[in-house]
Parts: structure tokens; C-alpha cells; sequence
């Protein structure tokens, strides 16, 4: 087994001199690192935008009426914020009609949120957090679940009863060491009575996404988030993606007709659905993809250079033993195929060194910044082909040299 | 070859040799000669100047004899030795090695040859010091593309010939110059080559070790191995039962080893230049 001598004679060159050939791994070894480590950004975000972040956001085939776009993940230009702010607000007046416009068995709520000043006695110091007035259907849609106490019903939204379901932070702040339910909380100066705590929902990119109280729709709440009878958006959930296609159609066109609008003017509101961020983070994607293909391939670049010189020396060191090998009845293609072996088993040895540092490298990321990070398995063996195949490229050039060698001649070296 | 003799094969006459050598071009000498070379010519370009280096040499060994290669500096002993080890084709003449005709061969039928046919032996044994004894031994093995298992039984077989049956683990750099030479010798004989062929074997060995080395060959030769040995000292020449001088690139004399021995001491080492 010609190929397994070779391997075997390369894992043991390597081992011999182990400071020189960790020097001549080293460009692959950045190389493939660059790969896994971008890889696993890309994969880690990516699953955790679609699984995780936009699920939280926004629910799967649902989508928000809303003035503004709600989830901004990149930054807006000057003239598209001045678009922004000219565009007229969502009302109450719309509600209805939007209501009567949607689909069968499609849910829909209500919500106006707003940064309010929220205390407790059992704090000295008051905070502020996301206050969200909605309509009961909001926990439905969202998935709002509680682990302590209820959620408010329709009817409370009706008579608009000052309850509140509060967030987790919101609880561990202000209810130190004592239950909420049932105790007072006051909001902007007005007494609410906690009735739930909801679960948590984690956080997105390091900022928690606790520090919220949810209140009845109608309850005097509405005073300070839905003044002059602006509203912030409604949401809209729909079984299945055909119906929200649907439901989305039927609104765009109630609030183009409301807002006036001729057929060539764009929206002035937004239908806001996961898919839009979701393109954001694509783009953001394209470019991570450039970088992980373009760091890599320097790397891969540098590291076949280094190779291949580091086996031009090889082969010059080596010349009276390939005369040697020659004598005892070595073909060119013997020598050729021993030294590529040589060369792709260096070079697969570097890519899976990198395969470690890159993994290293993607749990580092993950630990100390908000990027999560899934090292694909994909990609360790693209990884590993990528070393083996930059090895043979490397290797071309010093093996042939080796193979063309005259056996009189290179028995006579040094 | 392989049948053991405890009596010295008949060395071929100066008759025959000329017989088999002047034969027809093309004509396949019987399976009796190991060797029948017909009016070798090499000659090379030395930055214009043309070297003749052999200059038509004709040689016959027959299976079984031992024979020595002398000759001063620039007689063409080593251009000969080459030619003879299929390292190099000659410009002209015809080269039969075993039954074929090796001097028209292309590169990767010549290294078939050396493969199966030519057991190298060097003055600097030429082992790979990365490599195990058992390691070294196998690697023409490795080449005539045998099974690792056949390898690894035929390799301890050979290196049990040479009495080093219990080194077979051990790495150039533990073994002595003679240990090294023995498992070169070894490796030479792995594939059963019908000639092996040694380039100043005792070159690097004391006068002991030197002694011993010699005795290896004497010892194969006597279980019939074809043995021709290239060297410059008339000691080791001596061992040999045929010597062959070169001189000039021509060959100057070929006698059994009495008659060279006896010229030897009448006039010294002018003998061989």
C-alpha cells in the first residue's frame, strides 16, 4: 500500500521536526479557520434569526399594520427616515374597518406601545419600561404565556380594568423577594393591580426582552399611548400562509383606500412580517459570505505558497534518497505520488488544525458577544477536502521536479 | 539461482565469453548468462567536449559467478557499473540482462528491471533513516506493488538471511555500519534480483567489520547468487573469483583470480592503474 507508506512517512516527517512543519501549516490553518469561524457566525445567526429572534418578534405567518416598521436591524438612510415621518399615523377609526376587511379564522389585536414611568412601593426608585396596550387576542397571537398568575380577559379590555401582566425584570425589579400577583404597581402614577407574570423571552443580541408590562386596551393606560386616537399597530395572525397572503391583501387595500392613495404611490404604512427582517439579515449574510469565502481563500492562497516551497526544499534535501528509491526500481510516478501524498497529508493535517481553532474560535464568539455561533458540519468537511485538495495543488510542481530527477545524478548528492 | 552449491560454480572461459559477445547483434544469449554486454559506448557532453567514457566494452557473466570491477579514476568503471545497474542506457552496443534486452528500455521498463532484477549495494548503504529495518528491507517490495503481509514475511525472511532477524525494528541510526550494510545487502536480495551489485561495500566499515561484510557475500554467492562487486581496492578485488579491469574505457583484462593475484604481487597495485 504505496499511498498508506507515504501518509505514514509524512506523519512522520512532521512529527520529527514539529516547530518547521507547524510553520508550514500555518496558512491553511488560518485559512480553514477563517472558514469554519464564518461559517459558524452565519449558520448561528441564521438559524438563530429564524428559529429563535423572528419567531419572537413576529410569529410565523403573522404580520403588523403599522405606521413605521417596528424591527429596524440596519441603519436608515436620511431620506428614508424623512419618508418616515411624514407618512400619516395609524387610527382608531381604522381599526374597524381593517377588523371587517380580514379573512375568516385569521386572529387579530390591537396594540399601542409606549416608554412609561412605572413604580412600586416596594422600590424607592422608579423606571421606566415598554408598556404595551392591547387587545385580549395579543397573548394568543404572540404566544404570551404566563408562570404566574393570568392574562387578562375581553371582557376586562372591554371595561377597561387597570390589571397588568408584567414582564420578568419587571417583576425581579420592582417585586423583590415578594409575589406580584394581586399587588399594586403603579404606572405612570396610576395603580394597577398585577395579575401575571409573563415567561421570559430571552434576549436579542444582549438586550433583554423582559422589561415590558402588557395592559388592557382600553384601560387608562390608552390616555398616554394612544393620544389623538393614533394607535401603533395591528397585528394580524393567520393560520397558514396562504390565508395571511390573503389577509394582507385585504388590509393593504382597506388602508390604501383610507389613506387615498393613487394606484402608482408606493404604501405610506408598512405590513411589517418577519420575511422583511429577514432580508436585512440576508443582506447582512451576503457580505459575511464574502468575507468567508475571500479570508479563507487568502489563507488557502498563502498556505499552497508555503507548501509548495517548503516541498521544493523537501525534495532538495531529499534528492539521494529519491535516486536511492529510483535504484530499487521507483517509477516517476512512485515519486510523484509520494511526494503529493506528502504534500496533501501536511496540508490536511494544517486544515484540521484549523477545523479546532476555527471551532475554538466560533465559541469564543459566542461567549463574549451577542453573536451566536453553530459550527456546520458541512463545513468541516469542506474544510478538510479544501486542505487536502490546496495539498495536491501545492504538491504538483516540487513532485514532478522530484519524479524528473536522474537517479545517477541524485545519487551523487549530498 | 537459488539451489546451494558447497562447491565453487565453474567460472565461464575466456572462450565462451568471446563466443557469446561476438554472437549476431540481436541474438539472445542462453538463460545460462546473467549478463552479455556487446560492444558497450558511452559518451558524454562536457561543456563541448565530448567524453568517451566506455568506449566498446564487451562483458559476459555467466549465473553464479563472482565477479569484481576494477579500475583507477576516469576508466569507466562507474559509467559501466550504471549501464550494468540499468541507472543509464548506452549510446551503442547491446546490454542483455537475464534474457532481455535492456539497452532500448524507456525509463519505467528500466526501473521494472531494477526492480525485479538488480539488487544495489552502496559504499554509503543508502538506508532510509526514518524508516525500520523491516521498513527498508520491503520498500522494493513495496514497488513490485506485493502485499503488505507477503512484504512483511519476505523482508524478516531476507534480514534472517543476513543474521539480523532480531534488529528488524530498529532504525538505521541504532544499527552499527556493518548491521547497516547487512540490511542493505538484504534489502538488495528482498526480491530474489538475478545480479546484486555492489559499489564499494566496505567503503565506510573498518577492517573487521570489512571482513565480515565480505564473508556475507561470499556466503551468498556459494548459495548461488550472481555477484559483481565495483572497487578500487585489489584486497576486497581479491575476494572475487573473476577480476575485470578497466582502463581508459576499454576493458584491459579479464582473468579468474589466481592469475590476477599472482600479476598482483609480481608487479604491484600498477596493475589496476
Amino acid at each position: 500500500m504505496q499511498f498508506l507508506e507515504a501518509v505514514r512517512l509524512a506523519l512522520a516527517q512532521i512529527r520529527v521536526q514539529k516547530l518547521k512543519s507547524f510553520f508550514t501549516l500555518l496558512g491553511v490553518m488560518i485559512g480553514v479557520m477563517f472558514l469554519i469561524a464564518v461559517v459558524s457566525i452565519v449558520e448561528g445567526m441564521g438559524r438563530y434569526m429564524q428559529d429563535d429572534l423572528m419567531g419572537k418578534l413576529i410569529p410565523i405567518n403573522s404580520f403588523e399594520l403599522r405606521r413605521n416598521p417596528n424591527v429596524n436591524l440596519g441603519d436608515t438612510d436620511m431620506a428614508t427616515w424623512e419618508e418616515y415621518q411624514r407618512r400619516p399615523r395609524i387610527k382608531e377609526e381604522d381599526i374597524g374597518p381593517v377588523f371587517a376587511a380580514l379573512p375568516p379564522n385569521v386572529a387579530a389585536a390591537v396594540r399601542s406601545e409606549d416608554n412609561i414611568t412605572v413604580s412600586s412601593r416596594y422600590v424607592p426608585k422608579p423606571k421606566q419600561v415598554d408598556a404595551q396596550n392591547v387587545t385580549a387576542s395579543y397573548f394568543d397571537i404572540k404566544k404570551l404565556g404566563v408562570t404566574e398568575g393570568r392574562v387578562f380577559t375581553e371582557q376586562e379590555d372591554a371595561m377597561g380594568t387597570p390589571v397588568t401582566v408584567i414582564g420578568k425584570d419587571v417583576k425581579d425589579y420592582f417585586f423583590p423577594n415578594v409575589d406580584p400577583v394581586g399587588r399594586e404597581l403603579r404606572v405612570n402614577h396610576i395603580p394597577y393591580t398585577v395579575i401575571g407574570v409573563a415567561e421570559s423571552q430571552g434576549s436579542a443580541f444582549g438586550i433583554s426582552l423582559d422589561k415590558f408590562i402588557v395592559a388592557p386596551y382600553n384601560s387608562p393606560l390608552k390616555q398616554l399611548t394612544n393620544r389623538h386616537g393614533v394607535i401603533d399597530g395591528i397585528i394580524v395572525q393567520a393560520p397558514d400562509e396562504q390565508t395571511m397572503l390573503a389577509a394582507e391583501d385585504a388590509v393593504r387595500a382597506v388602508m390604501r383606500t383610507r389613506h387615498k392613495l393613487r394606484p402608482e404611490q408606493k404604501d405610506n404604512f408598512v405590513l411589517e412580517t418577519a420575511d422583511q427582517d429577514l432580508e436585512f439579515w440576508n443582506k447582512i449574510k451576503g457580505y459575511l459570505v464574502v468575507a468567508g469565502i475571500a479570508l479563507p481563500a487568502i489563507g488557502l492562497v498563502v498556505g499552497a505558497i508555503v507548501i509548495m516551497n517548503i516541498m521544493l526544499v523537501a525534495v532538495a534535501e531529499r534528492t539521494r534518497e529519491i535516486g536511492v528509491r529510483k535504484s530499487l526500481g521507483a517509477r516517476r510516478r512512485d515519486i510523484l505520488a509520494q511526494f503529493l501524498v506528502e504534500a496533501a497529508t501536511l496540508s490536511t493535517v494544517g486544515a484540521a488544525f484549523g477545523v479546532g481553532a476555527g471551532a475554538v474560535i466560533a465559541a469564543i464568539i459566542a461567549a463574549v458577544s451577542p453573536l451566536p455561533t453553530h459550527v456546520a458540519g458541512w463545513s468541516v468537511g469542506v474544510a478538510v477536502m479544501l486542505g487536502a485538495g490546496v495539498g495536491i495543488v501545492a504538491g504538483v510542481y516540487p513532485a514532478s521536479r522530484a519524479s524528473r530527477l536522474d537517479p545517477i545524478t541524485a545519487l551523487r548528492a549530498e | 539461482m537459488t539451489t546451494s552449491q558447497t562447491e565453487e560454480a565453474p567460472l565461464s572461459t575466456t572462450a565462451e565469453r568471446r563466443a557469446i559477445t561476438t554472437a549476431n547483434p540481436g541474438s539472445t544469449p542462453g538463460a545460462e548468462w546473467a549478463i552479455v554486454a556487446r560492444g558497450l559506448k558511452r559518451e558524454y557532453d562536457m561543456g563541448g567536449e565530448i567524453v568517451r567514457a566506455l568506449r566498446g566494452v564487451d562483458l559476459a557473466i555467466r549465473r553464479n559467478e563472482y565477479v569484481a570491477i576494477m579500475g583507477p579514476s576516469g576508466s569507466g568503471k562507474s559509467t559501466l557499473m550504471n549501464l550494468i545497474g540499468c541507472l543509464d542506457t548506452p549510446d551503442a552496443g547491446e546490454y542483455w540482462l537475464n534474457g532481455q534486452l535492456v539497452s532500448k528500455m524507456d525509463d519505467d521498463e528500466l526501473a521494472r528491471v531494477r526492480n525485479k532484477e538488480i539488487g544495489f549495494v552502496f559504499q554509503t548503504f543508502n538506508l532510509l533513516p526514518r524508516s525500520t529495518a523491516l521498513q527498508n528491507v520491503e520498500l522494493p517490495l513495496v514497488y513490485a506493488g506485493v502485499g503488505a503481509d507477503e512484504r512483511k514475511q519476505r523482508a524478516t525472511e531476507a534480514l534472517e538471511r543476513v543474521e539480523l532477524g532480531s534488529r528488524l525494528g530498529h532504525r538505521p541510526n541504532e544499527l552499527s555500519g556493518g548491521q547497516r550494510q547487512r540490511v542493505a545487502i538484504a534489502r538488495a536480495l528482498v526480491n530474489r534480483p538475478a545480479i546484486l551489485l555492489a559499489d564499494e561495500p566496505t567503503g565506510n566499515l573498518d577492517s573487521r567489520t570489512s571482513e565480515d561484510i565480505m564473508r556475507v557475500f561470499e556466503s551468498l554467492s556459494s548459495q548461488g547468487q550472481t555477484v559483481i562487486m565495483v572497487t578500487h581496492e585489489p584486497d576486497i578485488a581479491s575476494h572475487a573469483r573473476r577480476i575485470v579491469v578497466l582502463r581508459d574505457g576499454q576493458i584491459e583484462s579479464d582473468e579468474p583470480r589466481d592469475r590476477f593475484s599472482e600479476r598482483l604481487s609480481v608487479h604491484g597495485s600498477s596493475v589496476v592503474g
